[in-house]
């Protein structure tokens, strides 16, 4: 028969014996990773094989994905437009969550260190006039606010209660122009008062004449007046003037900004345990 | 071509490549007269005889050698079996095709073996391609001898015995 002559189907016998010679070298030794030869040079071509069949699975398959399945594109770019849009929105609220935060975490490591009996309060307006620089916090008299107790922040003393409710208090601000605080060069000691001066500056006054301060240097809470605890940051100073020998005019740029006010403490303290009230009645200005 | 023929040739051209060859093309390496053996006989009967008979050369040759048995047999046997396809497919009668043939099978055939000793990373060194080419050379000559000489005999022989007849 045909079918089995092997003279006829010579490429079968030669592929037999191309095996047959393989394996018997294979049986002789190994190939250079020790490695029997016959499945170094199996695996070796059917690691082809299967490397050529993956590219051309691959190939097909991208093209598939890339020119032909694409008519949920659309869809799904609609959907991923607006999830970015929602996601974008979520990013903005968790910021905005993450600064409330981190400002309530420095008012508390604020009441922490200062050891005074305070209460947090939130800043829920702001004066309806320009000329009278204040605000309105979410605490009042039922709260255990009176009149005249410091109200601070991370960042220094914001200003003082002026007018307490039941719920709610109004707060006179640093930079009112009514406002006053006694303070002291934290370098020199040196004292003084600083004014509000309706705008985003306060004045130093009655400075002695021979203090030792320079531009640049820190003002805190001297704590005489008896409102403001001692030792907290009310501003640097920006610019000093000089006429002759005395000084002129110094401006002095708050610790505070209070344009980006949200959370504050109220200092309950009364002000015989801050220090002794100051002999001109408090730290409201005196013109 | 019976098997019996096929083993005498190659036979033939094993006593004669331990013995004599040697003596021809400066040492054994200048001629291997078994892979001519192995040529011939494929591009006379075909590609099946040449892989019998390429592999049956090429385990003898092996084993008369302390290499890894069966390396030259899978070389002699793929000449044996492209120089039976190439017989077959092609008209393979002048000298030059012939030169051509056993020179591109001797190439083939040191292909396949120094493959597979870089391959194994053992057995004799790599022979250099000058060699490699002075062999083909050699076995092309041989081999286009051995066919003029396959093909001139029976026709001096027949012319001898017809003169022999006229005589008589």
């Amino acid at each position: 028969m045909a079918l089995f002559d092997i003279r006829q189907r010579s490429g079968y016998l030669f592929l037999v014996v191309v095996v047959g010679h393989i394996i018997l070298i294979s049986a002789q030794v190994n190939s250079r990773s020790g490695v029997p030869l016959l499945q170094a040079l199996v695996f070796g071509a059917f690691a082809e094989v299967q490397r050529g069949t993956a590219a051309v699975v691959g190939g097909a398959r991208g093209t598939w994905d890339g020119y032909v399945a694409l008519h949920h594109v659309h869809e799904d770019n609609l959907a991923l437009q607006q999830r970015v849009r929602d996601l974008e929105v979520k990013l903005q609220r968790d910021r905005a969550l993450a600064g409330e935060s981190e400002t309530l975490r420095r008012l508390l490591d604020l009441r922490d260190r200062s050891q005074m009996p305070t209460r947090s309060a939130e800043i829920i307006g702001t004066s309806a006039t320009a000329d009278f620089r204040a605000v309105t916090i979410d605490r009042g008299t039922s709260d255990g606010v009176r009149a005249d107790m410091a109200v601070v922040s991370s960042a220094g003393a914001v200003g003082r209660v002026v007018m307490p409710s039941r719920h709610a208090a109004k707060v006179q601000l640093l930079v009112d122009r009514s406002a006053a605080v006694a303070v002291m060069v934290e370098r020199s000691r040196a004292q003084g008062i600083a004014f509000g001066s309706g705008e985003s500056v306060l004045r130093l006054e009655y400075v002695s004449t021979s203090a030792d301060i320079v531009k640049g240097d820190t003002l805190v809470t001297s704590g005489i007046d008896g409102i403001y605890p001692q030792g907290f940051a009310v501003g640097t100073i920006e610019e000093i003037e000089r006429s002759g020998g005395s000084l002129r005019a110094i401006r002095v740029r708050p610790s505070v900004d209070f344009s980006s006010l949200e959370q504050v403490l109220v200092v309950l303290a009364p002000p015989a345990f801050v220090g002794p009230r100051a002999p001109t009645g408090g730290a409201e200005r005196r013109e | 071509m019976n098997g019996l023929r096929i083993l005498a040739f190659i036979a033939v051209a094993l006593v004669l490549q331990t013995t004599l060859a040697r003596f021809l093309v400066r040492g054994s390496i200048g001629v291997d007269l078994v892979l001519v053996i192995v040529i011939y006989l494929s591009l006379r009967a075909g590609p099946t005889v040449g892989i019998v008979s390429g592999t049956v050369a090429g385990l003898a040759q092996d084993a008369l050698t302390t290499g890894v048995v069966g390396i030259g047999g899978l070389g002699k046997t793929i000449v044996g079996y492209l120089a039976g396809t190439v017989g077959r497919a092609f008209i393979v009668a002048q000298p030059v095709p012939r030169f051509l043939v056993f020179f591109a099978a001797t190439l083939i055939e040191m292909a396949v073996i120094t493959g597979f000793h870089l391959l194994l990373d053992s057995g004799p060194p790599v022979v250099p391609v000058g060699a490699i080419i002075a062999q083909a050379f050699g076995n092309s000559l041989v081999g286009i001898v051995l066919f003029q000489l396959a093909d001139g005999l029976p026709r001096i022989a027949e012319r001898r015995r017809a003169r022999s007849d006229r005589n008589s």
